[in-house]
């Protein structure tokens, strides 16, 4: 179909309805065609769907069957169970940060669709088939007037009240659903789930052994998960793991540097190996306070110390996400206050902190990952007993 | 990749240099064999097969010692959580180690050779040096690439001091033979080249196959 024709049958369609005619627009220009088919999942697409200037329609039970009609971001209510419910074969064209969606074709049936709804009702997990792939991609226009004649669910992206106050896209920058790891066989994380936004702070909270540090690995990419769904800056795990290197911060246990090589050398060493210029690491041997000691071997630092340069090893290479683990532990009050701008709130760096200081990590987060035996749990349960 | 398998070199080097842990241990460890041979064999002095042999079998298992200990700082220090954390290619990793394990392997038979020359061989080496030279160098890239393939593959296992001889050792079988037969004629009373082309082809081959084989497999053995 010509992008003439379609423009012309589109805008005698949309003539007067004033919600509609600019989504029309939007999407007559993209004429609505995937140059190929693809294969959808709902949640490889969550970050996507959260950037659609088309409002979520609250009540997806009433959308004619195979229309699947999704809400811009800016109200952030696009919730796990309005993608749950879903319908199949959704095509999503995805266009400068401007999205405009519109309909698979023809997807479920009304029976298939109230089907998943009402298993989704019942408390089950809403995944439906695991890939779901676009058969036909072309959109075909009548079911695109169709969408716009419901236009009391569909919102004009270009008014003001919808449109997002910030072009950036709020694609998570951790995603977890049912993360399991295991060592042999013993279950190390079980049902973890959990959902981060780029820039947020996750705190996750445990005693010892409830799999705080397995957690961390798995989202560095240094341990495979064993089951579920884990995204990390847009890498489906394990099997786009190679997507993460050079993109991570991990400050964990071990310092991750050479004890008999000096504090400098062992940052120029990573520099090297992340392609960062070496005056980065005269930038950080300052920031962390070193100047002084930063020739000294580092098993002649002190614990103190270490944990410094360690921290300005994690962000040598400006990852987007910081993997924390206790990473004020040997830290005295100034050096934690010297590190705030690196690996702190202030960093305006994705956070995962895992701590033992319940309250600090309260104080910095915006959620909450607890933790027992591998199993999240809630607030009424007592971590450490 | 170069850039990356550079910095690891340069890394590995100063490690060693500052440590001092692998090349004077595996030299000590060919001195006291020699030695052991010289009471074990009851003889002064030795020449030919038998030799070439003694030598050989020493030089290998000295190399166990470097391959047991070439990821020791990576694994002890989370070095390896710190590559796989970098945007490095994993064959920057093999060509690093293989290139420390091959500089350690020389400068290891710097000693051990002269040393092999003074207190167990009979006929004099001078006039043999460039040949020599040679076997050696194509013998110690060979054991490099094997070694640091099964570096890697011991290195996050707890029985890798067991592992490292029970793999490395069969492996490094066609290259003892080739080896030991290149060495032969020149460690002779009666010095003089005995098919030395196709040895030195048989070392080049298993070089060029174990090079190759190792840079395809490297990459899975870091995995978790």
């Amino acid at each position: 179909m010509g992008g003439v024709a379609l423009k012309q049958k589109l805008g005698d369609q949309a003539r007067g309805k004033q919600l509609g005619q600019p989504l029309l627009a939007q999407l007559a220009q993209r004429r609505l065609a995937l140059l190929e088919p693809v294969q959808l999942h709902p949640r490889e697409h969550f970050g996507r769907l959260r950037e659609l200037d088309v409002r979520v329609l609250h009540d997806l039970h009433a959308v004619a069957p195979g229309v699947a009609e999704i809400e811009a971001a800016a109200s952030q209510d696009l919730g796990a169970r309005v993608l749950e419910t879903t319908p199949h074969r959704l095509a999503i064209v995805h266009d400068q940060a401007e999205v405009a969606i519109l309909v698979g074709p023809l997807g479920a049936a009304r029976g298939e669709h109230e089907k998943l709804v009402a298993h989704v009702d019942e408390g089950h997990s809403g995944h439906p088939p695991a890939q779901l792939e676009l058969e036909q991609p072309a959109v075909e226009v009548e079911r695109l007037l169709q969408v716009v004649d419901l236009e009391h669910h569909v919102v004009d992206a270009d008014q003001p009240r919808h449109k997002p106050q910030h072009r950036l896209p709020a694609v998570a920058a951790i995603e977890l659903d049912g993360l399991e790891r295991r060592y042999g066989e013993r279950v190390a994380l079980a049902g973890v789930t959990v959902r981060v936004e780029a820039g947020q702070t996750l705190a996750v909270l445990g005693g010892n052994g409830a799999g705080k540090t397995t957690l961390l690995r798995v989202l560095a990419g240094l341990l495979r998960p064993h089951g579920g769904v884990a995204r990390v800056l847009d890498a489906a795990l394990p099997g786009e793991r190679w997507k993460l290197p050079g993109r991570v911060g991990y400050l964990g246990h071990e310092p991750l540097l050479y004890r008999e090589l000096s504090g400098r050398e062992n940052l120029r060493y990573h520099a090297q190996l992340h392609s960062v210029d070496t005056g980065r690491v005269e930038e950080l041997v300052a920031a962390v306070g070193m100047e002084r000691r930063a020739d000294d071997p580092v098993r002649e630092l002190s614990r103190g110390m270490v944990q410094r340069l360690a921290a300005a090893r994690a962000v040598l290479h400006d990852p987007a996400l910081l993997l924390l683990d206790e990473p004020r532990a040997n830290l005295d009050p100034a050096a934690a206050e010297l590190l705030e701008p690196l690996i702190g709130r202030a960093s305006g760096r994705t956070r995962v902190l895992v701590s033992h200081d319940v309250e600090g990590a309260l104080g910095e987060s915006d959620a909450v990952l607890r933790l027992k035996r591998g199993r999240p749990v809630g607030e009424d349960e007592d971590l450490y007993r | 990749m170069i850039r990356a398998a550079k910095a690891i070199l340069r890394k590995d080097l100063l490690l060693e240099l500052r440590t001092k842990e692998s090349v004077p241990a595996m030299t000590l460890f060919t001195l006291t064999v020699y030695v052991l041979f010289h009471f074990g064999l009851d003889r002064d002095s030795l020449d030919g097969e038998l030799a070439s042999g003694v030598l050989w079998v020493t030089l290998l298992l000295a190399a166990v010692i470097g391959v047991t200990r070439l990821f020791a700082a990576e694994r002890e220090q989370g070095g390896i959580d710190a590559l796989l954390l970098a945007p490095v290619d994993r064959t920057s990793l093999f060509l690093a180690k293989a290139g420390a394990l091959f500089l350690f392997l020389s400068a290891v038979e710097l000693v051990a050779v002269p040393a092999f020359a003074l207190m167990l061989l009979g006929p004099d080496l001078g006039g043999t040096l460039p040949e020599l030279i040679a076997i050696l160098l194509l013998a110690n890239l060979g054991i490099a690439a094997v070694g640091a393939l099964v570096a890697a593959l011991a290195a996050e296992t707890r029985a890798r001091e067991l592992i490292v001889p029970l793999l490395l050792l069969p492996m490094l079988v066609p290259l003892l033979i080739a080896g030991a037969q290149a060495t032969e004629p020149f460690l002779r009373q009666q010095q003089g080249p005995d098919d030395l082309g196709r040895w030195l082809g048989l070392l080049t081959l298993y070089d060029v196959v174990f090079v190759l084989l190792s840079v395809a497999v490297f990459d899975y053995l870091l995995e978790d």
